[in-house]
């Protein structure tokens, strides 16, 4: 009888609840028994509260058990986890999970199924048939085709990705860059990470085909420090991709050339907004730089560039392969396929789910993620990280599109959803939002600075009662100087967590109803 | 440090904006990046030395001073504190023994950072203790977790 595959996530959230003691306890145990197994580490399907998942490949699929601790092992072989043997922590087949399902998976395909570093895997599994169908058409065809396919900026501002891309394509410059932020600084966000250590190969194609868009000969992908595994783990990918002839000076001899660094920030959040990130890329002080001009036209070092987030790249080789129409069929309106969704915070099954956009907020929470992890009411939902408003139960039945969203004055941002419950003092997180907002400040223009320093002292006040109404007069001033006066997005909706926790849980300030009525 | 830096500068100094590769690798090295080091570090660069200190402070990840022994970073991001972070960071605060504005243990032996986010946020709250993650902390498990360090 051949070795059986047993398959055990390296992604760093399985690691960080046991993955790699599990996979040696398995190795261990399967040894001592005298049975033959290959140990697969694979990237994670996404469903973290069954990590450390260990899946077993049987006729029928890959059966699965989770959550698995290293001391479950014994029991496990003993009911003969090898054969997909009946045990307490055994979920059937994992593609059966209705938590799977029912998602609509484009660009997470490949995740939890594929090796991260394996070429093999990649290209068994669909990879660089984008990067085929882009090297048959001429430069022009591809922006055009990523235009028509409506794909928005994933990282949270939502611009057409065909515009960026047919306006970095027709500047004229001897060079030009593409860049991919990975900087996933939202709390509530993971998807990036799980691409850069899941399914590497993915993100160099949709970058490459950027690349070819646009007549940019160098790429750089700005990866936050917080992700030392995730950073080495695409280094590794670039070096096995230009090795294969993916990547360099003639990629798969189509006489075109791009090479491709991976760049590790240093713990600031402001290098997420993309023009601080170039400062960054260039050795500098991430700070904001005025707009225009557009980093399109003189973006990095002053060159035309390509900038895009991790999901944005990474949804392009699908498209390549399967056209635009096939693409906008997932979707509402102007808010065209799938977002890979994030569920987080107090949340029962926390992990990714890529849907449509259209899905609403209660489907999410408690359709996919079984309300919260303390089985306590859930109170807020925070969408789209730290800049994002919390939406209260009136809201859930929202649908998730861009535009929808912000007629409530709020934004999907990166799609991560940070779930609290009846616990969470609003007025609290609030404050942390100015905090947040001091702490990570570039410093530039004033009213991010300064207001969001005022802010945690307005905040305060309002908390403590001091002169509580006119407090929340000028809390509400300094926020309008925010959203108007700053030069970026960091300081621009720090008020929007806090006026959206203002509005909807004025109680948790301290203001009664008739209080709020006046204000 | 001399060798180190002349070592990480002949690997890097030549990189388009190799200012953030370049003190990556010292700090890797030395654990810190130490200010003898940057009048060399801005020579090879062909910067001020008031812009690689800049860079230096501007970024959170980079030290100018050694660090504990052992380093524990507690996430404080919106998705840890909606599952006891604020509480897991203050217990910690409180073992390793760090008052007021201080960030180690009186020993010298632990540092205490915050962090915000560390991508975990499926199982929070989480932690990094010496370089490895760990998610779904409770104060008892970092106990037991700090305890081993202790030992070993």
């Amino acid at each position: 009888m051949s070795a059986v595959k047993v398959f055990v996530s390296c992604d760093s959230a399985a690691l960080a609840v046991g993955a790699d003691e599990v996979a040696d306890a398995v190795i261990a145990q399967c040894a001592a028994r005298g049975l033959e197994v290959e140990l697969i580490r694979n990237s994670s399907r996404g469903l973290f509260w069954l990590e450390p998942l260990v899946e077993v490949a049987t006729p029928a699929g890959r059966i699965g058990y989770g959550p698995v601790a290293d001391d479950d092992v014994p029991s496990l072989l003993d009911a003969g986890l090898l054969r997909g043997g009946a045990h307490a922590r055994c979920v059937g087949l994992v593609e059966e999970l209705h938590y799977l399902q029912r998602q609509q998976r484009l660009t997470f395909a490949r995740m939890g199924i594929t090796a991260p570093l394996s070429l093999t895997d990649y290209e068994a599994h669909g990879g660089w048939t984008g990067l085929h169908a882009a090297l048959a058409i001429n430069a022009d065809s591809i922006w055009q085709q990523v235009l028509d396919s409506g794909l928005r900026g994933r990282g949270g501002a939502a611009f057409p990705a065909g515009i960026k891309w047919r306006t970095v394509a027709q500047a004229q410059a001897e060079q030009k860059y593409v860049v991919c932020n990975a900087d996933e600084g939202d709390s509530g966000t993971f998807a990036d990470r799980m691409v850069l250590e899941g399914d590497p190969y993915m993100l160099i194609e949709g970058m490459t085909i950027a690349a070819l868009a646009t007549g940019a000969t160098q790429g750089y992908v700005y990866i936050r420090s917080e992700y030392p595994l995730a950073f080495k783990v695409f280094s590794e990918a670039i070096r096995n991709a230009r090795a294969a002839g993916f990547l360099g000076p003639n990629i798969l001899g189509s006489g075109k050339s791009f090479a491709l660094e991976a760049r590790l920030g240093a713990g600031s959040y402001v290098c997420g907004e993309e023009t601080a990130m170039l400062e960054s890329l260039e050795g500098k002080r991430g700070i904001v730089r005025a707009k225009p001009p557009l980093p399109a036209l003189a973006g990095l070092f002053g060159k035309p560039t390509v900038i895009n987030n991790v999901l944005t790249f990474a949804a392009v080789p699908r498209i390549m392969e399967r056209g635009v129409d096939f693409y906008k069929s997932y979707g509402v309106g102007r808010s065209a396929g799938t977002l890979p969704f994030q569920l987080a915070g107090n949340i029962q099954q926390g992990g990714l789910v890529e849907l449509a956009f259209g899905v609403t907020l209660r489907e999410l929470v408690f359709g996919f993620g079984g309300g919260t992890a303390s089985g306590r009411p859930v109170k807020a939902v925070q969408v789209g990280g730290p800049l994002g408003s919390y939406l209260p139960e009136s809201q859930w039945d929202i649908p998730l599109d861009y535009e929808a969203y912000a007629a409530i004055g709020a934004g999907l941002g990166h799609g991560g959803l940070v779930v609290h419950d009846d616990t969470s003092d609003l007025a609290g997180l609030a404050r942390y939002a100015m905090e947040f907002c001091a702490l990570e400040s570039c410093g530039k223009c004033t009213p991010c600075r300064i207001g969001s320093t005022r802010g945690v002292e307005v905040i305060d006040k309002i908390v403590a009662n001091c002169d509580r109404l006119p407090q929340v007069a000028l809390l509400r001033d300094l926020c309008d100087t925010m959203v108007n006066g700053s030069l970026c997005a960091m300081g621009s909706m720090t008020p929007l967590p806090v006026l959206s926790a203002l509005n909807h849980f004025p109680e948790d300030f301290g203001l009664s109803h008739e209080d709020h009525q006046v204000t | 440090m001399h060798a180190v830096v002349t070592e990480v500068l002949a690997e890097r100094a030549h990189l388009p904006g190799a200012l953030l590769p370049v003190l990556h690798g010292v700090q890797d090295a030395l654990g810190h990046i130490p200010r003898e080091t940057v009048p060399e570090i801005a020579r090879a660069l062909n910067l001020s030395r008031a812009e690689v200190h800049g860079v230096i402070t501007y970024y959170h990840h980079f030290r100018e001073q050694p660090a504990g022994r052992h380093v524990l970073q507690v996430c404080r991001a919106e998705s840890c504190r909606a599952m006891g972070g604020e509480a897991l960071h203050a217990h910690a605060r409180a073992k390793l023994r760090c008052s007021g504005t201080q960030h180690s243990s009186a020993d010298g032996a632990y540092t205490v950072e915050s962090v915000y986010c560390l991508g975990l946020c499926a199982s929070s709250p989480a932690v990094v203790l010496d370089g490895r993650l760990h998610a779904r902390m409770t104060p008892a498990r970092l106990d037991a977790l700090l305890a081993g360090k202790s030992e070993s």
